[in-house]
């Protein structure tokens, strides 16, 4: 029996049910449509956690001043020790896995230029940062050692912040005034985009750290150098956790902290909290597919039912198909095929409405969604093998009746 | 009217027997028959039921094999046949006429018609101009686009006929051929197998009225399992009948060798 009869023959028997066949396909369409958008939404949160990390750059750890208890009140972060420039200096020069270690200071501030004003976060830090954090020039150059050392009045700017102030023009060599002193702007930061909490890093503006220590943040600095946080990027291929440990030890012992005493400081390793965050996920979206996927067996079990009804239901039919000729195998392949295209053309629609169930997500909820032909092609692949799995059963026993039963039950 | 012997014999049947188990209970259905049948003849198998009858004409029909005994349909043993090489045989060999004509439902006349040189593995194009030309035999050429449901009954049961027809068997086997019909289309049904047994196809017909039973050449009644009554019909009345309506004109005897198939169209 060719093929193309028995796919005829087949899509004539479910249209004959019309009705039964929809209610039939529904668990299929239901199953590869959930299981596309749910991979979709997982895929597309892992993706988000992939960009961060890429926007964050690779093997970061953050150190800053650690919380500290005192009579059982927690005093909130910045209430430890104080950092500082030194310390920054130590980790980069004494543990050997550190790559960079820069210093850095914030603060907000109102710019000037002309007769544009914006307000935006101000970094006190070194070259070092932008090495940490991966982070281009786009045009000009980075800090000069002189600048570094002599406070000098340079400032490198952000995408977002020369937009607002310069509009299109070229922000190279403009003077723009930061709390009224004014600096020259020497570089332009290449485009960074959201950090994980949807920040737009490119809202920025960057000076030396003795810069910002001396002229912009004004007063209590003088020598003790004191800074926000050091951001350390850990050489590639070097363990994580050996760094963190060896920038404990290192501080614990510039801070003299006593054995058995709490840290002072708190090293975050921010690395790491992405890719538990990447992993978690991934973790959900395969939670999400897995749940997916146990409606598309269930779908299986509703076509495994149907076609043991359309087995028992056509038991005259089958008997007549043997009489005139038809071996076990060709009626083992035409319910075979039945059950198939009950499944496949179930999963043709599931794979739309999944892709528009997707699209609406992603629309209407503002999720990122990644609909990949990965995941249609495992629906698809999937709703077709439900088909011949659940499909078999009743196949095998429309096969194995006996003609002269199979023609005379009533 | 004895079998010529050089006539070759279709069907060989030698002490058939057949037993069922129903629960404890052993049911001897075919109790050691044996029968040969000529190629070209026309045989009525009649017996109340449970006489053996069906059982019988599920044998010769290769739809079930006996307990003991041999059996053998041109020449080919079937009691040692596996159920592909039974599938096989049934398509090459019979072709079946049910009581309850047994169509696709929702299917076309022609597809319904097509039905056995699908399993035969006739390419399509091939099908269609057999399948026509079956259903031309039985004079249902307007019809072909039919489905059951569009059809009366004798014509439905003509639609069956031209699907025994259509892949050439050597042996036509009617369960019943007229059983769910009125007393007219009956006598119309039994003139096209007639027409076509006398086209040289082997008919081997059960039934269970004597009416009809005369249409054959040869009568066998069946009881308990065993045949009680084998003899020539003798109602020639029916064959002259049916050569004058299809002008034949050609005053064979009922064994000698036979008109093409082209010629037994229905009136």
């Amino acid at each position: 029996m060719n093929t193309l009869a028995a796919l005829r023959s087949a899509l004539r028997a479910l249209a004959a049910n019309t009705l039964r066949s929809i209610l039939t396909m529904l668990g299929i369409i239901i199953g590869v449509a959930a299981v596309i958008s749910m991979i979709a939404v997982g895929q597309g949160a892992t993706n988000r956690v992939k960009e961060q990390m890429k926007g964050l750059g690779t093997n970061l750890m953050l150190v800053f001043p650690g919380t500290i208890t005192q009579g059982g009140a927690r005093l909130g972060a910045q209430s430890g020790q104080a950092l500082t420039e030194d310390d920054a200096l130590a980790i980069a020069l004494e543990v050997p896995e550190v790559q960079v270690a820069a210093p850095v200071s914030r603060t907000g501030a109102q710019l000037v230029a002309g007769n544009a004003n914006w307000s935006t976060s101000i970094f006190g830090t070194s070259n070092d940062y932008l090495e940490a954090r991966d982070w281009a020039l786009e045009s000009g150059r980075g800090f000069e050692a002189a600048e570094m050392a002599g406070s000098a009045k340079v400032a490198i700017i952000g995408q977002t912040t020369a937009r607002e102030l310069f509009g299109e023009a070229d922000p190279l060599e403009q003077v723009i005034r930061v709390k009224k002193v004014p600096v020259t702007i020497v570089g332009v930061l290449a485009k960074k985009g959201q950090n994980a909490n949807g920040q737009d890093q490119d809202d920025v503006l960057m000076v030396p750290i003795g810069t910002y220590r001396n002229r912009i943040q004004g007063g209590s600095g003088g020598k003790a150098r004191r800074i926000g946080s050091i951001t350390v990027k850990v050489k590639e291929g070097q363990s994580m956790k050996a760094a963190e440990d060896n920038i404990k030890d290192l501080l614990r012992q510039r801070f003299r902290i006593q054995p058995g005493a709490d840290d002072s400081f708190t090293i975050r390793n921010l690395t790491e909290i992405l890719q538990a965050e990447q992993a978690s996920g991934q973790v959900m979206t395969l939670l999400l597919a897995a749940v997916a996927g146990i409606s598309l067996i269930i779908g299986g079990i509703g076509i495994m039912n149907i076609m043991l009804v359309s087995v028992t239901e056509r038991t005259r039919e089958i008997g007549l198909r043997m009489a005139v000729g038809a071996r076990g195998r060709d009626i083992l392949a035409q319910f075979l095929i039945e059950a198939v295209t009950l499944s496949v053309i179930g999963g043709a629609i599931g794979v739309v409405i999944g892709a528009v169930a997707t699209w609406a997500i992603g629309q209407f909820a503002g999720w990122q969604v990644s609909m990949t032909w990965g995941s249609i092609l495992l629906a698809a692949g999937f709703s077709g093998f439900v088909g011949v799995f659940f499909g078999f059963y009743p196949a095998r026993r429309a096969s194995r009746l006996l003609p002269i039963q199979a023609l005379r039950y009533e | 009217m004895a079998p010529v012997s050089e006539t070759p014999l279709l069907i060989e049947a030698k002490d058939l027997t057949k037993v069922y188990t129903m629960g404890d209970q052993t049911v001897h259905a075919l109790r050691g028959v044996s029968l040969d049948v000529v190629q070209g003849d026309f045989v009525a198998i009649m017996g109340a039921s449970g006489s053996g009858k069906s059982t019988l004409m599920n044998i010769l029909g290769c739809l079930d094999l006996p307990s003991g005994g041999a059996y053998r349909l041109g020449a080919e043993p079937v009691e040692s046949m596996t159920s592909d090489q039974l599938a096989s045989i049934r398509n090459r060999r019979i072709g079946f006429v049910f009581q309850q004509f047994n169509l696709l439902p929702r299917t076309s006349a022609l597809e319904n018609v097509e039905l056995p040189m699908v399993y035969a593995g006739v390419p399509g194009a091939a099908r269609r101009i057999r399948a026509m030309a079956a259903l031309e035999q039985v004079g249902l050429k307007e019809r072909q686009q039919h489905t059951p449901s569009e059809l009366s009954g004798g014509q439905q049961q003509r639609v069956a006929i031209a699907r025994a027809l259509v892949n050439q068997p050597s042996l036509i086997l009617a369960d019943e051929p007229t059983g769910a019909l009125d007393t007219q289309t009956s006598e119309d049904i039994m003139r096209l197998l007639t027409v076509l047994n006398r086209s040289g196809l082997t008919v081997v017909l059960v039934t269970h009225e004597n009416d009809i039973a005369q249409w054959a050449r040869r009568k066998i009644v069946f009881r308990d399992g065993a045949i009680v009554q084998d003899q020539e019909s003798c109602s020639f009345a029916r064959w002259a009948q049916v050569e004058s309506a299809s002008r034949l004109g050609t005053p064979d005897a009922p064994d000698a060798p036979m008109a093409s198939p082209q010629a037994a169209t229905m009136p």
